[in-house]
């Protein structure tokens, strides 16, 4: 039996399946190595400056400007975590953000439309791993950053470029993964 | 079904097609001191802030969406029209800062354009499918010879 057109126009809808297939199979091996997330939240700033911003003081901070940020970062790198006192997220990775805080990372605070009372009564009750704080009153620091919602994690490099970022909260899997080749890379 | 029941389903028949109606309108720009008092103006924010995508709810556009950062973004468009913006470069100042994931229409490049070719592409197989089904099955067989009669009636030994 000769292989004819008919048999080709018989296999033809075979082989895009078996191409689908694959390419699903690929698509979700990389989603369990954890390469892949089609949820992820990817910001455009990444590998660029971060922008220009002020924040006003809040709690036990006295709020910071980008001079402020882009000078800390020049001696080390720098987490910027957004949060804000009534997010359940934010208390769920306030112990790494605190362990972190503790290895010596700066961590940068900026809160997100927050009351005095309210950020002091969290950084009380969940630790305060801070080493400086403000709050964006206006809501407009967050959008010039691309921020989604709180929280959300910016790693600011030596020259000012924001070189990895997370939207939502951290967890040990991630820090592990991300967070920590990403510091030793531009250590 | 007595008259008084069937008075009250219309009623709340009457009652469920009204918010049919009014509820999509309801939705947008809940707060009417949001709006510009220009309704040119108003109107351009609106078909802007439809096409944008509320990154909380992300299946809304920030026009729907009664999110804090909605209502932000919201305030932002209005404030650039005012200030004398495009809409291209409302949209370009909003895709520097959340991408092209903030706009509903995802717009024509390498990624996307096997989803921008789909109904193309859905358009020519089909087409081509009802093309080689016509040649197929279209033409129906020439009828009997005399002699083909002949021999039909030979061998089912009909009369």
């Amino acid at each position: 039996m000769s292989f004819t057109r008919r048999h080709a126009l018989m296999l033809a809808p075979l082989a895009v399946a078996g191409a689908a297939g694959v390419a699903f199979w690929k698509m979700l091996d990389r989603m369990s190595e954890g390469k892949f997330d089609p949820h992820a939240l990817n910001n455009p700033l990444v590998g660029k400056p971060f922008p220009d911003f002020a924040v006003s003081p809040i709690g036990p901070g006295k709020g910071f400007t980008a001079a402020d940020l882009r000078a800390a970062a020049a001696v080390k790198p720098v987490l910027v975590n957004f949060f804000a006192s009534y997010c359940i997220p934010c208390a769920g990775e306030a112990d790494l953000l605190g362990s972190l805080s503790a290895e010596g990372v700066p961590v940068w605070g900026i809160a997100w439309k927050d009351h005095q009372k309210e950020v002091s009564q969290f950084l009380d009750r969940y630790g305060d791993p801070f080493a400086r704080i403000g709050n964006d009153e206006t809501g407009r620091v967050i959008i010039d950053w691309g921020v989604y919602g709180v929280p959300e994690s910016f790693l600011i490099d030596r020259n000012g470029i924001i070189r990895w970022h997370y939207a939502g909260g951290l967890s040990d899997d991630l820090v592990h993964d991300e967070l920590r080749p990403a510091l030793k890379a531009i250590a | 079904m007595n008259i008084k029941a069937a008075r009250m389903t219309s009623a709340s028949l009457g009652v469920f097609l009204l918010a049919c109606t009014v509820a999509p309108a309801a939705f947008a720009v809940a707060d009417p001191k949001e709006m510009l008092p220009d309704p040119k103006q108003e109107a351009r924010a609106e078909a802007v802030g439809s096409q944008l995508r509320c990154l909380v709810c992300q299946n809304e556009s920030i026009e729907d969406s009664n999110a804090d950062l909605a209502k932000d973004l919201r305030a932002i468009v209005r404030q650039r029209i005012v200030a004398g913006d495009s809409n291209q470069q409302i949209m370009d100042w909003m895709v520097a800062r959340y991408g092209n994931f903030v706009r509903l229409r995802p717009p024509l490049m390498a990624s996307t354009v096997l989803l921008w070719a789909t109904p193309v592409l859905g358009l020519l197989f089909g087409g081509l499918a009802a093309f080689y089904g016509r040649r197929r099955f279209g033409t129906p067989p020439a009828p009997l010879t005399t002699a083909e009669q002949a021999r039909l009636r030979e061998l089912t030994g009909a009369p």
